[in-house]
């Protein structure tokens, strides 16, 4: 813990942001999923995004990926302007994301699922070889599939897994490699308890400078990941803080936490 | 556990049965055998192999592959000789043929970048459209393809004493290139390319957001099946002696299509086992039935097949083998893994 802040206090005096988001919009046709976004994450910074279905939650992380180009604003990754770079482009520079709805490729087995994750963000990715037993990505494939805890089912293809099990990949994708930032999209909706804890264990787990933020319905959760809270709501950020001031804060009592979602 | 030695070991023995058998087939069938049916079913089976690799393992159907063969068929005379007095510019074949394969993977390699943005029935129009395109080209420009007529006189060479054309020779130099991109295909499967392109098929935009360039991988496998295509086209230029713009046409494109898919796209041997089907109903459904009733023939196989076995022949046979295997543990084992996996698992 300790070790951690010092960390973030080294990037935060050097002015380093992981993430800054400029007047970022998205229209879908008549429809404003993100209205003139303003956020700046710092590096290390470990950020819980709450709000209500249909808050923009998702098209922020889309934006921020490239997975849907901005309608207007500017993405600045580590002070670089991604705005248009290819989703691709990103990843290569230490962005990672989970999905809400896993996108895993079913017919292929958890450790080749995790091998082409390490493989994507180094080089050889057209390689005509087989990787061999010494081969450095499948080590790494390896020691993730160990880390999300599916080495019962590593040669399994993906669509033999449970639920639990598909969630449990889906982040081991986006830890692989060097990640400097990741995005989680609700990655502890529809677990059980002890799925969940197993969550949180790896989420702690990760080395302090990773940041990343988290989507997250449960408070409960988000409170025990996060360093600060950012609620959304119709598509604009609606408040910022700490997780004291967020839960303590009238206004989204009434909306969020009082009212039910 | 990767030598090839061990690689070697993993292979199950019907495949070694087969492989010698294809080895000795010329030994004891007729030259019309050797060469006809032989030759040929190895010719088109790499034509439609080269299509398996793109929507077998990439997602991606292409009905262009003829076309590509079809450059690498033209190349030959234009460079080569012909009879026809147009062109002929009379390179060494040394020279000639690989540069005729790498024509046409270039060729293929375009066709990838104009196609790969678009997904599903829209990548099949694109492809049917350069297909087209190609075949009005060819047909109605004389100046380099000869129009309507094409080119004859195409030789297959000779060396080591021994003329390429001659039906053992010539069967085995096919068998030599289906094996050889078999072989690759089958080992590229596993390969680090091979594992992107099938994920690429499942799930391109989780590709992306691995830090993969989708499209770039995907035109690489136009490029690598051009290369296949290209080897095709070159020997059917050679089995013919002739090439023309009926070599290419639209039916042609559709064969190859309907043999990629009623031999099956799961596995590398699929295409081979549709070739051999078409060339059998080609060359003997006419004692049967008039000529113009051969489409039909076509067609209606195609459909049943289609119909009872999405899998295609591949997918019969390990219906048919389960079955066995079943019968064989007195119904010990009743879940049979469903298609391709098996032979994958087999081979790889
Ligand atoms: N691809 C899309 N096309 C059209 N509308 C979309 C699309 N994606 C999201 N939306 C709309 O944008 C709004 C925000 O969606 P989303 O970001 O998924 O919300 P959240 O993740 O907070 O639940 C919703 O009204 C949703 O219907
Ligand atoms: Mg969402």
């Amino acid at each position: 813990m300790k070790s951690r802040t010092d960390a973030l206090t080294r990037l935060q005096s050097a002015g380093q942001y992981a993430l800054e988001l400029e007047a970022v919009s998205r229209h879908f046709g008549a429809l404003v999923a993100l209205a003139d976004i303003n956020v700046a994450v710092k590096a290390g910074e470990r950020r819980a995004v709450l709000g209500s279905n249909g808050a923009g939650k998702t098209t922020l992380f889309n934006a921020i990926t490239g997975d849907f180009p901005v309608t207007t604003g500017r993405v600045r990754f580590f002070g670089e302007d991604v705005t248009d770079l290819p989703v691709h482009d990103r990843i290569r520079r230490g962005l990672r994301r989970t999905y809400q709805i896993s996108q895993l490729f079913e017919n292929l087995s958890v450790i080749d699922n995790l091998y082409l994750a390490c493989r994507g963000v180094s080089q050889n990715r057209f390689a005509l070889r087989r990787p061999g037993p010494s081969d450095a990505r499948r080590a790494m494939a390896q020691t993730l599939c160990e880390l999300v805890h599916l080495q019962d089912v590593r040669d399994a293809d993906v669509s033999t897994l449970s639920y639990g099990q598909q969630r449990q990949l889906e982040i081991g994708l986006a830890l692989a490699g060097a990640p400097r930032f990741i995005l989680f999209d609700e990655p502890a909706a529809g677990l059980s308890p002890t799925e969940r804890v197993e969550l949180i264990e790896i989420l702690q787990a990760l080395p302090s400078h990773i940041g990343y933020i988290i989507i997250e319905h449960d408070m409960d959760v988000a409170l025990r990941v996060a360093d600060t809270v950012t609620m959304m709501h119709n598509g604009r950020i609606f408040k910022e803080g700490t997780p004291e001031e967020i839960e303590s804060d009238p206004e989204v009592q009434a909306l969020y936490l009082g009212g039910g979602h | 556990m990767t030598t090839p030695r061990s690689y070697l070991g993993q292979i199950q023995p019907g495949w070694w049965v087969l492989a010698a058998f294809l080895l000795v087939y010329p030994w004891f069938a007729t030259n019309f055998f050797t060469y006809q049916i032989g030759g040929y079913t190895l010719i088109l089976g790499m034509i439609a192999l080269s299509l398996m690799v793109l929507a077998g393992y990439g997602g991606m159907v292409s009905l262009a592959q003829i076309t590509v063969a079809g450059v690498a068929a033209y190349t030959l005379p234009i460079f080569g000789e012909n009879s026809v007095g147009v062109l002929g510019l009379g390179w060494p074949e040394w020279v000639l043929y690989p540069f005729a394969i790498l024509i046409a993977a270039v060729f293929s390699t375009l066709v990838g970048l104009i196609s790969v943005r678009t997904e599903g029935i829209y990548t099949i129009m694109i492809t049917l459209a350069i297909a087209v395109s190609f075949f009005f080209f060819a047909r109605q420009n004389y100046a380099l393809f000869n129009g309507f007529q094409g080119f004859s006189g195409v030789d297959a060479p000779s060396f080591w004493g021994i003329y390429w054309r001659d039906p053992m020779p010539f069967y085995y130099l096919c068998l030599a290139c289906a094996a050889f991109f078999f072989c690759a295909t089958v080992y590229g499967a596993r390969s680090t390319f091979g594992l992107t392109l099938q994920a690429i098929r499942d799930n391109p935009r989780r590709m992306g957001a691995l830090g993969y360039n989708v499209t770039a991988h995907r035109v690489y496998a136009f490029f690598l099946a051009g290369l296949i295509a290209g080897t095709a086209g070159v020997l059917l230029v050679l089995f013919n002696g002739r090439v023309s713009p009926g070599t290419i046409g639209v039916d042609i494109a559709i064969d190859i299509l309907v043999i990629a898919v009623v031999g099956g796209l799961r596995h590398p041997i699929g295409p081979f086992l549709g070739a051999l089907a078409f060339v059998l109903l080609e060359n003997f459904a006419i004692d049967l039935i008039d000529r113009e009733r051969f489409n039909t023939v076509i067609g209606m196989a195609f459909l049943l097949v289609v119909f009872f076995s999405p899998d295609g022949l591949i997918g019969l046979w390990q219906k048919a083998a389960a079955k066995m295997r079943r019968r064989d543990n007195h119904g010990a084992k009743p879940t049979v893994k469903s298609t391709g996996e098996e032979t994958q698992a087999d081979l790889a």
